[in-house]
C-alpha cells in the first residue's frame, strides 16, 4: 500500500514513468496557456459574421395551462427576425436524457416556474429583450402540485403528467421507483436482534451545480440542410440523440464542436439551449448565438434532488449494526432527467460504506410542479450520505462511543458484499481512510491574543471579537459508483494517430470527451506519452467525428475514455511494432517503445520510430466497454449493478459563532483511495473542489422555491462558498489499485462531494449540540432549534 | 452612440452602442476582447475583472458610455509585450490553478492589482483581495498557491520554477 | 434611451431638470445590475463619473463633507479616522472590485433597507446631512427625514445628491452585518452604533430589518439616560450586563423586519440584538481606555 499526502505546489514529484509527462506526472494542462490568456473560446465567446441572438420567453407559473400565446406584436419589432412556438417545430416536440416526457417548447401546458414557451431571434440581445416581452401569453393558472404529500395524492392533486401520457414505468406522480431487499429485509424479528436503535428524518435542499459559464452556444446552419453547434456540454453524442429528431435532421447532419466548456458539475447533461439555438438557425437560415444570462440559467438547468428521508439503524450494544430500515424521496420536478438513475444511485448506495446484514430501503422520484432536478455531482449518494452519516453520528452518542471507531467498526473492506448481492472486488479501504483522516494533525486552536476578524465567521462583517465562538471537529466517510450503472454500456471512443512531424513522432488523440475543467485533456495526453514512448501530443478538438466518449460525469471519463485512449495507443503501438518486425524481423519478445524509440529490454535500442514510421500515419479507433453491470430488481434491488465504488473520509473542524449562528469552516481534510493518481496535481485539485462544494451544500448553498416558484434566481441570493469561506483543504491520497480498471485506477470527482458535507454539519452539532436535521444549515437553525 | 477608448493601450472604437450596453458587452461583442467573462452580470462573481483607470473594477457594471476617452486593460492586456506569459499567468498555471478557467481572467486581474500593491500579501490579505472572485472548480486552494508563488517570484525578482 | 454625459455639476443638474426621469449613474453597482436584467429602462442615463467633485471629500475637523461618489475602497484607506462606523461598513460592501467603484451616494439614491452605509450614517448622529441639489438650489436633508419607504428616498425629481455632510467621529463607533456567507453578501440584518460623548448621546442605525434603515430611537434614549443618570461618560466605568442586554432589547423592538430568502423575521430580531449588545460592548470599552488613559 502507498500513501501519498499531495498538497498545494511541494509535491509534485513524478512516479517511475519513463515519461515524467506520462502517467503518474503532473504535467501542465495543454489548454492552461490560452486559458490564462484569455484566448481559450468558451461557448459565449462564440461569433460569427451577421449572427443573430436567440432568446426565450419563460413562463412566470409553476402550473398553468397556455389558452393563446400571440407572436404578432413580437415579429413587428425591428431587428427580429423570427418568433417560434411549439407549432414551428419541424420534427419531434419531446425529448429527454433518458424519457422523453420534455416539450421543446411548452405545448398547452405548463410543468414549472421557468418553463420556454416561445423562442426570438434578433440582431441584439436587447432587441431580443424587448420582443420576448412584446409576446402576449394568456394562461390558466393552476396550483402547483409541489409537496410530497400533495404528490402522492394525485386524485386530489391532480398530475404533473396526465398517466396516459407515460413514457415510462411511472405510475401516480412518481417518476421512478426503487425498493432494495437484504438479508432478512427489516422485520418485527430483526428489530428484536437490536439493543439501540435510532431513527431520524433528513432533509436536503435543492442545490445547483451553479457553473460560471454560462449555459451558451453558436448553431450555424449548413449548405447541406444540415446544422453546426458549438457549444458546451457534457456529452455531444447525447446530446445530438436528442436534438437530432426535434430537428427532423438525420444525427449525421447535427454535427457537434465542443466550445470551452465553464465547468459543468452535472448540470451540461441535460440539453438547455442547443435545440432552441438550432430550431432559429433552421428557421432564419442564419447563425444565431444564445447565451444565458445567470438568472436564465437558474431556470434553464436542472438542479440536484431536494430529497427527504427516514431512517432508522439497529445495531447491538457493542456496535454492530444489525439493520438499516431507509426512505429516500426526491423531488424531480416537471421532468424525467436523470431522476431514474438518481433514484437508483440512493436505493443501492443509500446504507453507505457500511457492512449491515439486513437493510430495506425504498427510494422514489417524485413528478411535481417545482424545478427539474436531474444530474449534480454525486447524484443520489449525496443525499444519502447526509441521512446515514448523520445516523451514526446519532447511534454513536446512543451507544456511547466514539463516531470513528463506530465507523471503521462496520466498514466495509474488500470482499464484502453490498445488500444488492454485489460483491466488492477491489480494495475499499474505508476504515483506513478514516485513521488517516483522523491521524492528521489538527490545525491550531484560535489565537484570541491576535484575532483577524477574516478568521472569523462573519469575517469583515465584523460580527464577533471572539464572542460566541466554538469549535467543533465532525467526520463522515462516503461511497460512490463510478460510471454509469444497472446494465446500461456507457462505452467511450478514442483515436490515436502516430506520425512523424518536423522529424519527430508525433501522437494525436481524437476523442468526443467534454473537457468541462476537470483535466481529461492533460491525462489524455499522458497516456499517450506513456504507451507510445513519445514526448509530443496533440489533443484534437473534441466533436461528432469521431465516436461517442459517453459523459463527462459519474467520475467516469478518466476509467472510461482514459481506458479508450489507452486501449488506442496499445493497438497503434502494436502495430508499429509489427511493422518494425516484418521490416527487420526483429525476433524478441520484449519489444516496447520509450523516448521516441523502438526499444528491446534486452537487447537496448534497435531503431528510431520515425524509421518505422516513415511517412506513413498509423491511425487507429478503439472503443473502450467497462465490464457489463445488471438492472436491479424492482422490488429486491439484488444485481451486480455498479462499475466500481469509491470512498472518501472526512474531517471538518469548524468554528461556530453560536449566538449568531455563523460558521467558519476552519479546516476540512480528504482521504481518498483513487487507485492510481494519473495526475495528481489535477486529483489534489478535483477532490479540493468536490469537498468545497459539498461545504456550500453544507451550509449555504440552497435554490428557495415557494408555491414552485424560484426565489433567488441570482449569485445575489444563491450563494456559493467565496474564498473567504473555504479554508485549507488538506488531501491525502491512497493508490490501491483496482484489479478491473485501466491503471488500477478509480474514479475521483464525486466521493468528496459525497462524503464532505456530513462532516461539516457533524462538527457543527459538535460545536453547538443540535440536531441539525436539514442542510444547507442556515444561521437561524443555529439560533432557534433546541438541542437535540 | 459611439464610444472610443484605450484598450489594452491601443486605441479602440465601438459604434452602434446601445446606450444599456455595459463595458463588458462592448469588450466581449465588439472590440474583439473576449478574454473577460460573462458569469453572472451583476457584480456577484468577479470574472469580468479588468483595469479602468487602473482600478480593478467589474466590467459588466460599467456602462459603456462611462469609458468614453478612459483607459482599459483587460486580461488580454497581461502578458508580456512579446507575448510571453506575465508572472501571474505562469504562477496559475503552474500551481494548476486553473481548471474550467472561467473564473481564471478575472482572478488574474485582481492577482495583479493585489500584487502591485503589495507584493507579499498575508494569507489573509490574499483571502480578502479575492472575495469578489468566485471559482467554482478547484476549492481556491491552489489560487492560494498560484498567487503565493506568484509573490515569491516577484519578490525573488526572477521566474523560478519548481 | 439616452445617455447624458455632462462634464460639469452645472451641466447634470441641468440635465437632470431636462430629463427628471434620466437615472444617475456613478459606480454603476446598483444600475447595472437592473439594465444587464432588464429590471427597468429609463429614459436617459446619467452619467456623473466626469464629475470629479463628486469624489473628493474634505474634512474641516467637525463635518466631513463626502462626495456622493467617493468610493468605498477610499472610505476604508483614508476615512477610517474620522469616520470609524462608515469605513467599517464601507468594508463590508460587496467585493473589494464594488468598493472601487460604490460610493455612499448610490447607497443613498438607491435607498434600499440593505445599503450597508445607512445604519453608519444614522449612528453617526442627527446631524448628518444629504446635499440635495437641483437647478432650484441646494437643500440640506437632515438624515433622519431622507428615507421614506422601500427604495424610495426625499430627493425631488430634478435633484441629484453631491455630498452627505458627516460630523467627525468624537467617540468610538462600530458597525455589524449578518451574512449568510463570510464574504460578498447582502446584508440579512446589520447594525451600526456610535458613541458621541461630546453632546452626550449615542447613534444607533439598523438595516434591512423594517421597510427603511431606521433608527432604535428607544434604545438610543434609554442608553442616553443610562450614561448620564449613572455619570458613566465622565466615570467610564463598566456598563452591567443588564444595561447592555436592555439595550439589546430595545434595538431588536425597533425593528420590523419580514421573512424573506435570506432569512426570517424572528432571526433577524435576535442577531440584531446579539449585535446591538456586542457594538455597545466593543465602543464602551474602547470609551473606557480612552478615559482611563486620559485620567
Amino acid at each position: 500500500m502507498s500513501a501519498r499526502t499531495i498538497q498545494g505546489q511541494k509535491n509534485l514529484q513524478n512516479i517511475n514513468q519513463a515519461s515524467k509527462d506520462g502517467i503518474g506526472g503532473s504535467p501542465l494542462r495543454p489548454d492552461g496557456n490560452l486559458k490564462v490568456k484569455g484566448e481559450f473560446a468558451y461557448s459565449s465567446d462564440m461569433w460569427h459574421e451577421d449572427m443573430l441572438w436567440g432568446m426565450a420567453l419563460r413562463s412566470p407559473h409553476p402550473r398553468a395551462n397556455i389558452l393563446s400565446v400571440d407572436i404578432s406584436e413580437a415579429l413587428k419589432v425591428p431587428g427580429v427576425y423570427a418568433v417560434l412556438t411549439h407549432e414551428d417545430i419541424p420534427g419531434a416536440k419531446y425529448y429527454g436524457l433518458e424519457i422523453k416526457d420534455q416539450p421543446a417548447l411548452a405545448i398547452d401546458k405548463i410543468r414549472y416556474h421557468g418553463e420556454a414557451i416561445a423562442l426570438v431571434a434578433a440582431d441584439h440581445p436587447e432587441t431580443a429583450r424587448r420582443a420576448v416581452k412584446k409576446i402576449v401569453v394568456e394562461y390558466e393558472v393552476l396550483t402547483p402540485i409541489v409537496t410530497e404529500e400533495q404528490c402522492l395524492d394525485p386524485q386530489t392533486h391532480g398530475y404533473v403528467h396526465e398517466p396516459h401520457e407515460y413514457k415510462s414505468h411511472a405510475y401516480g406522480n412518481i417518476c421512478h421507483e426503487q425498493k432494495l431487499v437484504s438479508g432478512l429485509g427489516v422485520t418485527d424479528e430483526v428489530r428484536a436482534l437490536a439493543d439501540v436503535i435510532v431513527s431520524g428524518d433528513y432533509e436536503v435542499g435543492m442545490q445547483d451545480q451553479a457553473f460560471l459559464g454560462p449555459e451558451s452556444g453558436l448553431a450555424v446552419p449548413a449548405e447541406d440542410g444540415g446544422i453546426d453547434l458549438y457549444i458546451a456540454t457534457q456529452w455531444l453524442h447525447v446530446d445530438r440523440e436528442q436534438m437530432a429528431p426535434v430537428l427532423d435532421l438525420p444525427e449525421e447532419k447535427v454535427r457537434l464542436t465542443l466550445a470551452g466548456v465553464g465547468g459543468a458539475f452535472g448540470g451540461r447533461e441535460d440539453i438547455s439551449m442547443q435545440i432552441h439555438a438550432c430550431l432559429l438557425a433552421q428557421h432564419t437560415g442564419k447563425p444565431v448565438k444564445i447565451v444565458y444570462a445567470r438568472d436564465e440559467s437558474f431556470y434553464g438547468h436542472v438542479h440536484r434532488h431536494p430529497a427527504r428521508m427516514h431512517y432508522e439503524h439497529g445495531a447491538t450494544r457493542d456496535g454492530k449494526l444489525v439493520f438499516a430500515d431507509c426512505r429516500i424521496v426526491l423531488d424531480g420536478g416537471a421532468y424525467a432527467s436523470a431522476s431514474p438513475a438518481v433514484v437508483g444511485n440512493a436505493a443501492s448506495l443509500g446504507h453507505g460504506p457500511y457492512v449491515i446484514p439486513n437493510v430495506k430501503m425504498h427510494a422514489i422520484a417524485l413528478y411535481s410542479n417545482n424545478p427539474s432536478c436531474g444530474a449534480m455531482r454525486g447524484f443520489g449518494a449525496v443525499q444519502a450520505a447526509f441521512g446515514y452519516e448523520s445516523q451514526m453520528d446519532k447511534l454513536a452518542v446512543e451507544l456511547g462511543m466514539d463516531p470513528v471507531e463506530l465507523r471503521q467498526l462496520n466498514a466495509m473492506s474488500e470482499g464484502d458484499f453490498m445488500p444488492t448481492g454485489q460483491q466488492i472486488d477491489s480494495p475499499a479501504p474505508v476504515a483506513d481512510l478514516l485513521r488517516r483522516a483522523k491521524e492528521m494533525p489538527l490545525p491550531p486552536p484560535l489565537d484570541t491574543e491576535h484575532l483577524d476578524v477574516r478568521q472569523l465567521p462573519g469575517a469583515l462583517s465584523n460580527t464577533s471579537h471572539g464572542e460566541g465562538i466554538v469549535r467543533g471537529v465532525g467526520y463522515s466517510v462516503g461511497i460512490k459508483n463510478v460510471g454509469f450503472s444497472e446494465g446500461f454500456d456507457d462505452y467511450s471512443t478514442a483515436r490515436v494517430r502516430l506520425e512523424v512531424i518536423g522529424g519527430e513522432p508525433v501522437a494525436m488523440v481524437h476523442t468526443a470527451m467534454a473537457e468541462v475543467g476537470q483535466g481529461g485533456v492533460t491525462v489524455h495526453a499522458q497516456i499517450a506519452r506513456t504507451e507510445l514512448g513519445v514526448e509530443q501530443v496533440t489533443i484534437h478538438p473534441a466533436n461528432t467525428e469521431v465516436g461517442s466518449a459517453g459523459s463527462t460525469s459519474a467520475s467516469r471519463q478518466t476509467y472510461m475514455t482514459g481506458g479508450a485512449v489507452k486501449l488506442a495507443a496499445e493497438a497503434v503501438r502494436r502495430e508499429l511494432i509489427e511493422k518494425g518486425r516484418r521490416r527487420y524481423g526483429w525476433a524478441h519478445k520484449d519489444i516496447t517503445l520509450a523516448g521516441g524509440k523502438v526499444v528491446s529490454e534486452s537487447a537496448g535500442v534497435l531503431v528510431s520510430m520515425v524509421d518505422v514510421l516513415g511517412d506513413e500515419a498509423i491511425d487507429l479507433t478503439r472503443e473502450h466497454h467497462h465490464r457489463p453491470t445488471q438492472a436491479f430488481d424492482k422490488e429486491t434491488g439484488q444485481g451486480f449493478g455498479h462499475v466500481q465504488y469509491t470512498f472518501c473520509a472526512n474531517r471538518a473542524v469548524v468554528d461556530v459563532d453560536v449566538e449568531l449562528g455563523l460558521v467558519k469552516v476552519v479546516e476540512l481534510t480528504a482521504v481518498q483511495d483513487v487507485g492510481k493518481a494519473l495526475n495528481p496535481l489535477s486529483v489534489v485539485g478535483q477532490i479540493q473542489g468536490g469537498c468545497t462544494q459539498a461545504l456550500g451544500l453544507a451550509v449555504m448553498e440552497e435554490i428557495i422555491v415557494r408555491d414552485g416558484k424560484v426565489r433567488n434566481a441570482s449569485f445575489t441570493d444563491y450563494l456559493i462558498p467565496t474564498i473567504l469561506d473555504t479554508p485549507p483543504i488538506p488531501v491525502e491520497i491512497l493508490e490501491l489499485p483496482d484489479p478491473n480498471a485501466p491503471y488500477g485506477l478509480r474514479g475521483v470527482g464525486e466521493a468528496p462531494t459525497v462524503s464532505a458535507t456530513p462532516s461539516i454539519v457533524a462538527a457543527i452539532r459538535n460545536a453547538t449540540g443540535l440536531a441539525l436535521t436539514r442542510i444547507p444549515v442556515r444561521p437561524e437553525h443555529l439560533t432557534t432549534e433546541q438541542p437535540g | 452612440m459611439r464610444v472610443t477608448f484605450t484598450a489594452n493601450g491601443k486605441p479602440v472604437e465601438a459604434d452602434d452602442v446601445w446606450e444599456g450596453e455595459s463595458l463588458l458587452y462592448v469588450l466581449r461583442e465588439r472590440v474583439g476582447l473576449p478574454g473577460s467573462k460573462n458569469a453572472c452580470e451583476q457584480g456577484e462573481c468577479g470574472s469580468c475583472t479588468v483595469y479602468l483607470d487602473g482600478v480593478p473594477v467589474c466590467s459588466c457594471l460599467v456602462a459603456a458610455g462611462q469609458v468614453q476617452d478612459r483607459e482599459v486593460r483587460t486580461v488580454e492586456g497581461l502578458s508580456e509585450e512579446n507575448g510571453e506569459l506575465g508572472l501571474v499567468q505562469q504562477a496559475f498555471i503552474d500551481a494548476g490553478a486553473v481548471q474550467c478557467g472561467f473564473c481564471t481572467p478575472g482572478l488574474l486581474v485582481q492577482t495583479d492589482a493585489l500584487l502591485e500593491r503589495d507584493a507579499q500579501p498575508s494569507d489573509n490579505d490574499i483571502r480578502e483581495a479575492l472575495s469578489g472572485n468566485l471559482c467554482r472548480c478547484t476549492g481556491y486552494e491552489k489560487i492560494m498557491d498560484a498567487v503565493r508563488l506568484a509573490s515569491a517570484r516577484k519578490c525573488s525578482g526572477k521566474a523560478v520554477t519548481e | 434611451m439616452e445617455f447624458l454625459r455632462p462634464a460639469t455639476w452645472d451641466e447634470a443638474l441641468a440635465a437632470k431638470a431636462e430629463y427628471p426621469t434620466a437615472l444617475p449613474i456613478s459606480g454603476g453597482t446598483d444600475v447595472m445590475v437592473e439594465m444587464n436584467f432588464d429590471v427597468h429602462r429609463p429614459s436617459a442615463i446619467l452619467d456623473l463619473n466626469r464629475i470629479t467633485e463628486l469624489t473628493e471629500w474634505s474634512n474641516d475637523g467637525s463635518v466631513v463633507k463626502l462626495g456622493a461618489s467617493v468610493p468605498y475602497t477610499r472610505i476604508i484607506d483614508e476615512l477610517s479616522g474620522p469616520l470609524p462606523g462608515l469605513a467599517l461598513a464601507a468594508h463590508t460592501v460587496g467585493s473589494p472590485q464594488i468598493r472601487n467603484r460604490g460610493g455612499v451616494g448610490g447607497n443613498l439614491g438607491g435607498a434600499s433597507p440593505a445599503g450597508d452605509a445607512h445604519p453608519a450614517l444614522l449612528a453617526a448622529g442627527r446631524d448628518v446631512f444629504v446635499e440635495a441639489a437641483s437647478v432650484r438650489g441646494t437643500r440640506m436633508i437632515p438624515i433622519d427625514e431622507f428615507y421614506l419607504g422601500v427604495k424610495r428616498n426625499s430627493l425631488a425629481a430634478d435633484e441629484l445628491i453631491r455630498a452627505v455632510h458627516i460630523p467627525v467621529a468624537d467617540g468610538p463607533q462600530q458597525f455589524s452585518k449578518i451574512g449568510t456567507r463570510n464574504a460578498m453578501v447582502i446584508a440579512v440584518c446589520a447594525f451600526g452604533f456610535a458613541l458621541h460623548p461630546k453632546n452626550g448621546t449615542v447613534g444607533t442605525g439598523i438595516g434591512s430589518a423594517a421597510p427603511t434603515p431606521r433608527r432604535a430611537v428607544e434604545a438610543e434614549e434609554y442608553l442616553q439616560g443610562v450614561l448620564a443618570e449613572r455619570g458613566l461618560w465622565e466615570s467610564g466605568d463598566l456598563l452591567g450586563a443588564e444595561v447592555i442586554q436592555r439595550f439589546g432589547e430595545l434595538v431588536k423592538a425597533a425593528a420590523s423586519p419580514i421573512d424573506d430568502v435570506r432569512g426570517t423575521a424572528d432571526y433577524r430580531r435576535h442577531s440584531l440584538a446579539v449585535m446591538a449588545r456586542r457594538t455597545l460592548t466593543w465602543c464602551w470599552t474602547d470609551y473606557s481606555k480612552q478615559i482611563r488613559s486620559a485620567a
